[in-house]
């Protein structure tokens, strides 16, 4: 059963990417999707057995990959609790996405190469949650980075999405540099890189130390941070964080899929795997903590301003991975994977519900151009509101659960750095409730700004840039060309409405329903020892003061209440509120100015440093005394020695009693023996 | 003494069968003219597999006739062989020129048969005497091959050029031979073998390169090669095909064995002279090739090079670069004859062409024909998995196992020059756009091409049957 979970994606894969010419569209978009439904089937039958079954963790041999010296490295599944909880997550949440993407690209002419890709996608990303040891996780790892890759560049004709892609991508190698490298030392300090031993060895390893870069360090802090250099790439956390709002070039569903809901969330399933490495690295789960507390903050902010409604969530994303973060950090690794999986099903309902909506707005996605949808799509606004409900922390809708959770536990937790993540975490609950209702505000409710645009005409490009000025203010100026001629909003077919409401029941349900066992009374059996759980700190979050325990539940208050006065009761606000505060507006909406920096900083120097090398070092160096000069060198050899045969008969006889002469010389002088 | 003057009728087989059908169908053409051209062609294309199977079922002992002139061990089958069965193929090759010309003359497989017997007269003597009459007989034959043609001026000059070198070079060979003598007293191989063992003067080493450098003017080594590309340029081109594939491997399997069974003790003089031949022939074959526009000539250059790579086997001086030497020179010999037939089927409705602009666009028209070519002229060049590559992998590390790293290397470098020139020809075939559009080929031309692009591609996965019958040739020679 456990093969066919992971191998079903991959034959999906094969078929839709080998076959797909000659099987059609039509044809592939079944196969993967029913393999996908059967694969999902399947992992909720796996995480009832194996979560309330209480079946202990099980190994699942497929073969030996390869044996090098001391290293051995294994293909084999791990299953245990840890694992289907990703298992659910990742084949519910992918199933789903398949299914609605029948809907969304039914008008894609590479609508099987689409398929093949999130197949391919999550496959890899099975293989990584399943991975036995640290290079079959890496194999995944760099599996979904690719997948990821491609599916970001699908639309490889526009080149802001193969922008997007090649950025994505080398962001995400400075972080897996940081992995591999954390491989490495993972492999010199154990001889192995098999979870189970480097487990059981940890707390005997953690004692020594270790030599590098000068310092002498507790070596499995080193590890730990390496690894979680890797999980910052992959995850998007302060500092690697660029590249996922340009990821939204991709195709609104992948946006769902890996830039919500799965991939991303890859750096905090690998922190919670190596929960017990860990654990016993203090100055690593502070950093996690301390980053994590970073990126919901900053990242928060910049969602207030945006105006692309996918950046506004991808913004939101990067928060909430933050917020994970906080969780992993703190030591609540439970409560951490709970947001995870909460957050897969709200997340992935308000990308595909954003993506309803650019459909019915003719693949429109600034906000500015939005407004007064509620009539036309309201199935779709619903769905938005449920998602915004559970991503805002309503109560009683999952977010309520796991993101309260984790503020405590920030609260609580006797990490260094604690009291900083939760001051962050706490003030970035009030930033998501306001960044969340605005979507909704100036997407379904106010005047309907595409009615104005109709006389106008608007650049679909122009979406992805963020405009200056006043962007608070809904759709000031309106000098763009359109594309489409007028607006008519439309709502979706129902093969995208189903997922979104198969998603929004998660989205409510799932953190009243699976709280119990993911950090509350059950939970110890619930985890089987598959990652660190430690009763105190839920014992503590228990006991912590009324007003910690309802922070969550005032900011959000005060939050929703913010962005109604802003956008329902008093719409000119907003641009009067930028207009007073240019800097700290511009700051915010250019992102910080991180893309810049990066440029100034990373891009321009390693432009001008491949140029110098390209120009100077391979075309002057390199080609001129290599293969220019050489070749240049061999048609003057060759022109000689044509010369040589001047077709004289007495030069040819010369020639030969030259040669003849020349050997007895040759004897003369060395003397023969 | 007279007892044992008579030889054995076994023993002289296939010289028996070249000299006696050669004579009768000398007669058969002088009685009937040119009506028995056919008759006279076939014949002798059967009386050369006829010779060549009879060289098989030779018996592997070494014997010896005529006195210890003549000897019969495995390196002279294993080189027979090889020499009848080019021979056999080049013939067929003149047959189907022939049939396209007015020109008929039945003197061309005559002298075919008779520089054959030449050849493994060379390929057999086992002393000084033997070696020249061997050698004479076949260049007699071949100066006369070489001008066959002889309404064509180029093939008249090219057949001049030839009998006045190959004069100069006699020369030098008889009198490098005399030096011999006169410093050993012997002529006889294993004589000298013993004279050199205490160790050689500086007269030895005079006569040894007098000799050398007729040997080297027959396989047309630097610099004693000025005639190759003239002569290959103007000789017909089967005619070519015989001198490149033929008479190269006669005197390679002559000078391999006149180093390694009369001079063996000597290897570390002579050596240094292979050395040098080898390595200027190697690059002067690799560097002339490339500014030929001529095929014909850039085969000259190409075979000078190749000599060069199966000298480097020679340089090692050991069983292995002997070894190397016969696997070379036989997987020489497929892929020039090959090569050749695929120059003979270079045929326009105006009559034959013979520059490289003229393959323009030959892999549209003739995909098969330009693939065979392209299969050939990788394996030329020593691309893997193709005969070529695994050729120069046996001289090349008989080289370095004899500690002649620089040797290998230079080698290798200019196989890298060489692949230049090769692959130009696959680009035009299969990159420029032209009008080349030849003639259909004629059944015979097909089987050629075939045979030769078969044994090219498969001996790396087949190498067995070459590779052990060379072992078995190299062993007999220590």
């Amino acid at each position: 059963m456990y093969s066919a979970i992971v191998f079903l994606p991959l034959l999906g894969f094969l078929i839709a990417g080998g076959l797909g010419r000659v099987i059609g569209a039509r044809s592939c978009e079944i196969v993967t999707t029913a393999f996908l439904m059967l694969g999902m089937v399947l992992s909720w039958i796996a995480f009832f057995q194996v979560g309330y079954g209480h079946q202990g963790a099980e190994l699942v041999d497929l073969a030996p990959w390869f044996i090098s010296g001391g290293l051995r490295v294994e293909w084999a599944l791990r299953i245990d609790t840890l694992t289907v909880v990703m298992l659910v997550v990742v084949n519910t949440v992918s199933a789903l996405v398949h299914l609605y993407s029948i809907g969304y690209m039914a008008d894609d002419p590479s609508r099987p190469r689409f398929f093949a890709y999130l197949s391919l996608f999550t496959f890899a990303m099975l293989m990584l949650v399943t991975a036995d040891n640290l290079v079959q996780m890496f194999f995944g790892w760099e599996g979904v980075g690719l997948a990821s890759y491609l599916l970001i560049g699908f639309w490889y004709d526009r080149p802001s999405a193969n922008a997007a892609a090649i950025k994505a991508f080398i962001v995400n190698r400075i972080g897996d540099f940081g992995f591999a490298l954390g491989i490495f030392l993972v492999f010199t300090l154990f001889s192995s890189i098999a979870f189970n031993d480097i487990f059981a060895r940890a707390p005997e390893i953690a004692k020594g130390s270790f030599h590098f870069l000068g310092f002498d360090w507790p070596p499995l802090t080193l590890a730990c941070l390496l690894l979680f250099m890797g999980a910052m790439g992959k995850s998007a956390q302060f500092l690697l964080h660029t590249w996922l709002p340009d990821a939204m070039e991709g195709p609104t569903p992948v946006s769902a899929l890996i830039h919500a809901a799965t991939m991303v969330t890859a750096g905090v399933f690998m922190v919670a795997r190596l929960s017990p490495l860990f654990e016993q690295a203090p100055f690593a789960q502070t950093a996690v903590l301390v980053i994590g507390a970073i990126t919901a903050f900053f990242a928060a902010t910049i969602g207030l301003v945006q105006n692309d409604i996918k950046r506004v969530i991808a913004y939101s994303t990067c928060s909430q991975l933050g917020y994970m973060f906080v969780g992993l950090g703190a030591g609540a690794y439970s409560i951490g994977i709970f947001h995870l999986f909460t957050h897969a099903f709200f997340k992935a309902l308000l990308f595909l519900g954003a993506g309803s909506v650019i459909v019915a707005m003719h693949h429109e996605q600034d906000m500015r151009k939005m407004g007064g949808l509620w009539k036309s799509i309201p199935f779709t606004g619903a769905m938005m509101v449920v998602g915004t409900l559970a991503l805002t922390g309503f109560p009683f809708t999952a977010g309520f659960y796991s993101k309260d959770a984790i503020i405590q536990a920030a609260y609580v937790s006797d990490r260094e750095g604690h009291v900083f993540a939760f001051l962050c975490t706490a003030i970035a609950a009030l930033m998501t409730a306001f960044y969340s209702w605005r979507l909704v505000f100036m997407t379904f409710s106010g005047p309907p700004h595409w009615a104005e645009a109709e006389a106008h005409a608007q650049d679909i490009s122009d979406a992805h840039k963020p405009q200056a000025g006043t962007a608070f203010a809904p759709a000031a100026d309106t000098s763009h060309e359109h594309g489409h001629g007028p607006v008519h909003p439309h709502e979706s077919p129902l093969v995208m409405l189903v997922p979104l409401a198969v998603l929004a029941l998660g989205a409510l349900a799932a953190g009243f329903l699976f709280k119990g066992v993911f950090f509350g009374d059950a939970a110890e059996h619930f985890w089987n020892g598959s990652l660190v759980f430690k009763d105190e700190i839920v014992k503590r979050i228990e006991e912590v003061p009324f007003l910690v325990e309802h922070t969550a539940l005032l900011m959000m208050i005060l939050g929703s209440a913010l962005a109604y006065w802003f956008y329902i009761v008093n719409p000119s606000l907003p641009g009067r509120l930028a207009a007073a505060n240019p800097i700290l507006y511009r700051f915010l909406l250019n992102k910080w100015y991180f893309d810049e920096i990066y440029d100034f900083l990373f891009v321009r120097p390693a432009k001008a440093i491949g140029r110098f090398l390209w120009k100077e070092g391979d075309g002057r160096l390199i080609d001129g005394f290599g293969p220019d000069g050489v070749s240049a060198r061999v048609i003057d050899v060759a022109r000689g020695a044509v010369r040589l045969q001047s077709g004289y008969l007495y030069h040819y006889a010369f020639a030969m009693l030259i040669g003849v002469a020349g050997f007895i010389t040759y004897f003369i002088v060395m003397g023969a023996r | 003494m007279m007892a044992t003057a008579l030889p054995s009728i076994l023993t002289i087989l296939p010289e028996l069968v070249l000299a006696t059908g050669a004579l009768f169908l000398i007669l058969t053409g002088a009685f009937q003219g040119t009506r028995s051209i056919n008759l006279v062609n076939g014949a002798a294309f059967a009386i050369l597999v006829v010779a060549a199977i009879a060289t098989v079922f030779q018996t592997s002992e070494t014997q010896t006739a005529f006195n210890g002139s003549f000897v019969v061990d495995d390196f002279a089958r294993f080189m027979k062989v090889v020499t009848l069965l080019g021979a056999a193929a080049t013939l067929a090759l003149a047959i189907d020129e022939m049939s396209r010309q007015l020109q008929k003359p039945f003197e061309l497989a005559i002298l075919v048969l008779l520089s054959s017997l030449g050849m493994l007269l060379m390929i057999s003597a086992n002393d000084l005497i033997a070696l020249y009459l061997g050698l004479e007989l076949s260049s007699l034959a071949l100066y006369v091959l070489a001008a066959i043609d002889r309404h064509n001026a180029k093939a008249s000059e090219a057949g001049l050029k030839y009998f006045v070198l190959g004069a100069l070079s006699s020369g030098m060979l008889l009198y490098g031979a005399s030096l011999i003598y006169g410093f050993t007293g012997t002529v006889s191989f294993a004589g000298i073998a013993a004279a050199v063992k205490g160790g050689s003067g500086p007269g030895l080493m005079f006569g040894l390169v007098f000799l050398l450098a007729g040997l080297a003017f027959k396989i047309s080594a630097v610099p004693f090669h000025m005639w190759t590309p003239d002569v290959y340029e103007g000789a017909p081109t089967p005619v070519t095909a015989y001198f490149a594939a033929t008479n190269k491997i006669a005197a390679m399997a002559l000078t391999t064995r006149v180093l390694i069974q009369a001079f063996g003790t000597d290897a570390a003089e002579w050596r240094q002279i292979l050395v040098f031949i080898s390595i200027a022939s190697m690059g002067l074959g690799a560097f002339a090739a490339i500014g030929q526009r001529n095929i014909k000539r850039l085969m000259a250059y190409s075979s000078i090079s190749h000599v060069g790579y199966a000298l480097v086997g020679l340089s090692a001086g050991t069983q292995d670069g002997v070894n190397g030497v016969l696997v070379y020179m036989a997987i020489y010999m497929a892929m020039t004859v090959g090569t050749f037939g695929c120059i003979v089927a270079m045929r326009t409705k105006d009559g034959s062409v013979e520059t490289i602009d003229d393959l323009s666009g030959l892999a549209r028209s003739q995909p098969a024909f330009a693939f065979v070519l392209m299969v050939l002229m990788f394996s030329l060049a020593g691309v893997p998995p193709l005969a070529g590559f695994w050729a120069k992998w046996y001289v090349f590390s008989a080289a370095v196992d004899a500690g002649l790293v620089p040797l290998a290397v230079i080698g290798f470098l200019t196989s890298v020059v060489g692949a230049y020139y090769y692959l130009r020809i696959v680009r035009v075939m299969y990159f420029d756009d032209g009008p080349a559009r030849f003639v259909p080929l004629s059944g015979v031309l097909r089987a050629v091409l075939a045979v030769c692009g078969i044994v090219v591609i498969l001996f790396g996965l087949l190498p067995s049957p070459i590779v052990m019958a060379a072992g078995a040739a190299a062993k007999s020679l220590f």
